[in-house]
């Protein structure tokens, strides 16, 4: 039990480059066996409710599809976590960025403002990519010039974002002539996202999302703002010590954040639904925190890691309805995934040895 | 003859490829002030870690009083009679002397802490060996001195019979150390066998009745103090003749030109008043035991820290507290702590080379970085400044201590400054990266910089600066070219009219 | 104004502030006993998720309510010995830990609640805690007191003993030292990681059991998003209360007197804002209260720094 507690981890001089990429892939087979007692609990078979999940979710064109369409808000969510963790600023607010994003997008795109659509279409994304980087704005500010933590600040907007959305949805955004829940006015159909494939729900948001990953992950390489970034997440004592402005930096990393998590929304409401309700996410930006982890903060990885977690909602949602599994199972996967995430890309860098 | 306190037998010890402890073995015989001599990275503090169960060695056994020792368990050293000063003390700052003190006395379970009775103990322990403190201050308040006087009540109340202290005169004044040593003779005539560990080669001389001297992990040499010279153990320490030192205390080539001005600053909260002006071509010395505002004033001459009051002038302008703006100026800085501050570890060293000068034109065009630029750069100065690294892309933190400070103090220097803020500079580092730091520093004081050298280690200062003030409490002295050791160390304790030229 | 005045002082008032502030108490002790030995704990949320459900089933399947309680402090205390494992042992990020945690024990609730109750239309309910009514007889707080259920009243024991524990035990000091200086403790002769994790089990159980106490106490059924950022106020009403018992319990009390008189104000003034608003003030406000301590807050200085032994 002493050697256990006391088990000592020492630094890997190089990282072998296979483990560093077989970390996710050991994390999520680790996950899947774990979760397997789960099915077995439920009462089904456990390889018949893993085939469905996967079949559901990459087994024909309809389901690629699916899964496409739920990628499209994680990949952004994805990036809004993976850009801020970077900077070590835990944006754990996601989720309400993305409704104060919808929101604003739904104000612009949905209103009668006599604007031709090629300029009201762009300002309808700035609109929803403002709303998001505004909200994040207070929590960041409130770290640089009050010292106060991020985490429970970004955390406790959500309750406020999503409440404040109620209101508008209870009023002034309100669609008068649709019954039961409340839900927003349409986007006008011109501004909306068009579609890519024919009989699916993939939309343009797709194609916005992946190229700014690619984007993204340029900025962090080849630009002096991405190496900000970088000298500031990794250190941002040496970074001031340097000259590098970190209040600055942490203040644009919280924007630029932000506005992905707002254009998640904008996504959402201008390419899926057509327009706002409470229940639009099903939080996706708290699985962007993980989408982000699973891929190691990496920009190009995150896209790979929200089409898993998002075949993962889609799988679990048919299988759920098959064999009777409880479609919770997909979050329970996406958490277990995350925490052995962890585990293993901390056994890739150091070794660990008992006494 | 008593047998042995301790015995050391075989003691290995690896840190990846490194060897901190090769096979050492050594015994303390009762009563006996035993000094364990080397350089840094000889390997003194790893075999007392080890000893105190810190670490565990990776062969090798130890017996204290006859018994053997359980290893890596600090809890069974101190059972066993053993105590330890560490050297960056391990107190709570935010609790008080009593509550470190009582810490892990009690057994852990017990419903109440007998405070009362601890208190009184610590009371008559401290009056036994004169190691006056208050029990109810918090850590915080204190001072080095009084700080390192808890570390050994620490031991002393749990009834240690072996004490080991691990560098313990690198934070105190010249006078602070007669006190301490007093204070080892009062322990050893109650008993105690005692460790000392020490680069310092007079005071181990002074102090102990056999000297070991460890070599890159090797126990080399055991001498009798009465038989042995100062010259003989830095030989033995180093592995080589070892010439005296660099230079002497001269006029060197300075010029009146007055380069930096500090006009009566006051920063942080530590540091009260400092006014001082560095001329073109001088190396300007600040000595001060830690604590006493001198990190706030390297703070504020690397534009860390805005002053509250007063002001810095490089040239003939006011400078803005913005570390950038001292880049812009010419002002080369080397940073006290090298790891966390001089360098962004995780950062490749090409990037750590670049981190203060990457907006500039030959390194950046419109947002984008110049890669192949930075990394010319790089290659410089990893040439000119002697860095061992394993290639530009390697992250920083995979070099050694001196290594990094070469890099930091490359980039400092390679764009000759005309200004450099030097703070510790060579704490930790081996006798070679030190003599190279050296040099450098005399070579930038060749082409005419101005130099400022903050540091604790008073042979430092001796050895390469050309006028010397202290800080004490947060001020500073005013600056001589003719102290003695006695004079300084005064000053450094409190008594500031040392500080003023004495008649011929 | 005089409305305000008047609900301020009506016991029912007093009564339902303290019943408010009951989950807010077990949790901020949590998170304060998490904090001192130096480990941030966000798997709050979850935790309280949790101990809520697992109280409430053991209770539903036959268990008494006093079981029950025990039930979600084990089941607290078990997601608390998989954080430490994870942050102490291994040295993971204490931030993603924690929501990873939270994650877990949240959607692991939600599954079993399902797996167990898969056809139900509204949620099966049990027999609640009674009122205690111990301390009939004081004035002024006698009233107030009697109406609160055992687990608040253990609610107000537990303040007391945790600062007892903490300012005049050897283990409180142990705790508090390896949130200050790991090494200090272990120069010592003590496991940093030992009380480290003891730490953190204890609080995760009595996070636990605050969860439990919306289940089995506050109301008689388990609902999902009943947590509601309950856990989250918790962590910031820490910070407001400098890591001190004495002060957490001022924090909880006053954040739910608050929150009662937000209810109160919303049900009674004809509602003329919208009632969104009124429910934005617990998280609004303890943001400012952040805000406002932020500054001069006294961190466990080792708060967040994981403690690698014999590491160069």
């Amino acid at each position: 039990m002493r050697s256990l507690l006391n088990l000592r981890l020492e630094a890997r001089a190089r990282v072998p480059l296979a483990m560093a990429l077989a970390s996710p892939f050991v994390a999520v087979a680790f996950t899947l066996l774990a979760c397997a007692g789960l099915i077995v609990w439920a009462g089904a078979p456990v390889s018949r409710a893993y085939a469905l999940l996967f079949e559901s979710a990459f087994g024909s064109r309809f389901a690629i599809g699916e899964t496409l369409t739920r990628a499209t808000p994680l990949i952004l969510t994805g990036l809004s976590c993976a850009v801020a963790f970077r900077a070590h600023f835990y944006n754990i607010g996601a989720e309400g960025q993305l409704y104060l994003g919808a929101l604003a997008a739904v104000a612009v795109g949905g209103s009668a403002i006599a604007l031709p659509a090629p300029i009201l279409f762009p300002l309808m994304i700035a609109a929803g990519m403002a709303a998001g980087a505004l909200l994040l704005a207070v929590p960041a500010l409130a770290k640089t010039r009050l010292g106060v933590d991020e985490v429970v600040t970004t955390l406790l907007l959500n309750f406020v974002a999503l409440l404040f959305v109620s209101m508008m949805l209870d009023g002034p955004m309100k669609d008068t002539t649709a019954m039961g829940w409340p839900q927003s006015v349409p986007i006008r159909p011109e501004l909306e996202f068009g579609k890519l494939l024919e009989r699916s729900r993939v939309h343009v948001g797709l194609i916005i999302a992946v190229a700014l990953a690619l984007a993204l992950w340029v900025v962090n390489v080849r630009t002096t703002f991405g190496y900000e970034m970088r000298a500031v997440g990794a250190n941002a004592r040496a970074a001031r010590f340097a000259g590098i402005p970190v209040d600055s930096v942490m203040l644009k990393t919280a924007l630029l954040s932000g506005a992905l998590a707002g254009l998640a929304g904008v996504g959402e409401v201008a390419g899926r639904a057509g327009y706002l309700t409470l229940d639009m996410s099903p939080g996706y930006g708290y699985s962007g925190i993980v989408i982000a982890m699973l891929a190691g903060l990496n920009p190009l990885g995150v896209v790979l890691a929200a089409v898993f977690v998002a075949g993962l909602i889609v799988g679990a949602d048919s299988m759920s309805r098959a064999v009777g599994v409880p479609t919770y199972l997909a979050d329970v996967i996406v958490s277990v995934s995350l925490l052995s995430m962890l585990v293993a890309t901390m056994l890739a860098r150091y070794r660990v040895r008992w006494s | 003859m008593p047998p042995p306190v301790l015995r050391l037998s075989g003691i290995t010890k690896r840190f990846g490829a490194l060897v901190a402890n090769d096979a050492i073995s050594l015994e303390l015989a009762s009563g006996e002030v035993l000094a364990l001599l080397g350089e840094n990275g000889a390997g003194k503090s790893t075999l007392v870690n080890i000893l105190f169960g810190h670490y565990v060695g990776d062969a090798g056994a130890i017996e204290a009083f006859g018994e053997p020792l359980p290893p890596g368990d600090p809890a069974s050293a101190l059972a066993a009679g053993i105590g330890m000063v560490h050297q960056h003390f391990t107190l709570g700052d935010n609790l008080s002397v009593l509550d470190n003190v009582l810490l892990g006395t009690e057994k852990l379970w017990r419903p109440f802490s007998r405070r009362r009775e601890a208190r009184a103990r610590l009371t008559e322990i401290s009056k036994q060996f004169g190691l006056t403190v208050d029990a109810n201050a918090r850590i915080a308040d204190l001072s080095v001195g009084e700080r390192q006087r808890v570390e050994i009540l620490k031991a002393l109340y749990r009834g240690a019979r072996i004490l080991i202290l691990d560098e313990p005169t690198a934070v105190l004044t010249p006078q602070e150390s007669e006190a301490l040593f007093a204070t080892l003779k009062t322990l050893v005539a109650d008993g105690l066998s005692i460790i000392f560990i020490s680069h310092k080669l007079d005071e181990v001389l002074a102090v102990s009745q056999r000297i070991a001297v460890l070599r890159q992990g090797r126990l080399v040499a055991i001498r009798d103090p009465a038989a042995s010279s100062k010259a003989e153990l830095a030989e033995l320490m180093v592995g080589r003749r070892v010439d005296a030192p660099v230079r002497k205390l001269t006029r060197g080539v300075s010029t009146p030109e007055v380069l930096l001005s500090v006009r009566e600053l006051t920063a942080g909260g530590k540091l009260t008043r400092a006014s001082f002006e560095v001329r073109r071509g001088e190396i300007f010395g600040i000595a001060g035991v830690s604590g006493n505002g001198q990190a706030q004033l390297a703070d504020a001459l690397c534009g860390l820290l805005p002053p509250a009051q007063g002001e810095i002038r490089i040239g003939n302008r006011s400078i803005s507290p913005d570390p950038h703006a001292f880049v812009h100026a010419r002002v080369g800085r080397v940073p006290e702590d090298r790891s966390s501050v001089g360098i962004i570890g995780d950062l490749a060293i090409w990037e750590n080379a670049i981190s203060e000068r990457y907006r500039e034109p030959r390194f950046a065009r419109t947002g984008w970085l110049q890669r192949d630029a930075a990394k010319a750069q790089a290659q410089r100065i990893v040439e000119q400044f002697d860095v061992r690294c394993s290639g530009l892309d390697a992250p920083a933190k995979s070099m050694s201590g001196g290594n990094i400070q070469k890099l930091i103090l490359g980039r400092a220097l390679v764009d000759d400054p005309q200004i450099i803020i030097a703070s510790q500079p060579t704490w930790g580092l081996d006798v070679g990266a030190v003599s190279y730091i050296h040099g450098e520093l005399l070579a930038a004081r060749e082409r005419g910089a101005a130099i400022v050298l903050i540091s604790e280690d008073l042979d430092e200062l001796f050895a390469i600066a050309d006028r010397i003030a202290v800080m004490f409490h947060g001020v500073l002295s005013e600056a001589r070219d003719d102290w003695t050791v006695t004079q300084i160390g005064l000053a450094m304790a409190g008594g500031a009219q040392f500080a003023h030229a004495q008649p011929a | 104004m005089t409305e305000m005045l008047d609900i301020v002082a009506s016991a029912p008032f007093w009564i339902a502030v303290l019943r408010i502030a009951t989950p807010l108490i077990f949790g901020t002790i949590g998170v304060l006993l998490c904090e001192r030995a130096g480990v941030l704990n966000l798997g709050i949320e979850g935790i309280m998720v949790a101990g809520a459900f697992a109280g409430w089933l053991a209770v539903y399947q036959g268990a008494s309510l006093s079981t029950g309680v025990l039930v979600a402090a084990a089941v607290g205390a078990l997601f608390g010995l998989l954080h430490g494992a994870l942050t102490v042992v291994l040295a993971l990020s204490q931030h993603v830990t924690g929501l990873g945690i939270t994650l877990f024990a949240t959607s692991l609730s939600y599954y079993a609640y399902r797996v167990s109750f898969p056809k139900v239309s509204s949620p099966p309910t049990v027999n609640p805690f009674g009122e205690a009514h111990l301390f009939d007889g004081l004035p002024a707080i006698g009233p107030v007191l009697s109406a609160q259920t055992p687990l608040t009243l253990l609610a107000l024991a537990i303040v007391p003993l945790i600062a007892y524990v903490l300012y005049r035990t050897p283990v409180g000091l142990a705790v508090r030292m390896v949130g200050e200086n790991p090494a200090a403790a272990e120069g010592q002769g003590l496991s940093v990681n030992g009380v480290r994790i003891g730490a953190i089990v204890t609080g995760s159980a009595l996070m636990g059991v605050g969860g439990a106490f919306l289940t089995l106490s506050a109301f008689n059924a388990f609902y999902f998003n009943m947590i509601n950022g309950r856990g989250w106020i918790c962590v910031a009403l820490v910070v407001f209360a400098s890591w001190r018992p004495g002060k957490a319990l001022l924090g909880a009390i006053l954040f739910a007197a608050f929150d009662a008189l937000q209810l109160r104000l919303q049900q009674s003034s004809g509602a003329t804002l919208p009632y969104q608003v009124y429910l934005m003030i617990p998280y609004l406000l303890s943001i400012l209260a952040l805000a406002l301590v932020a500054r001069r807050a006294a961190y466990p200085q080792a708060l967040m720094k994981p403690y690698r032994k014999g590491e160069r």
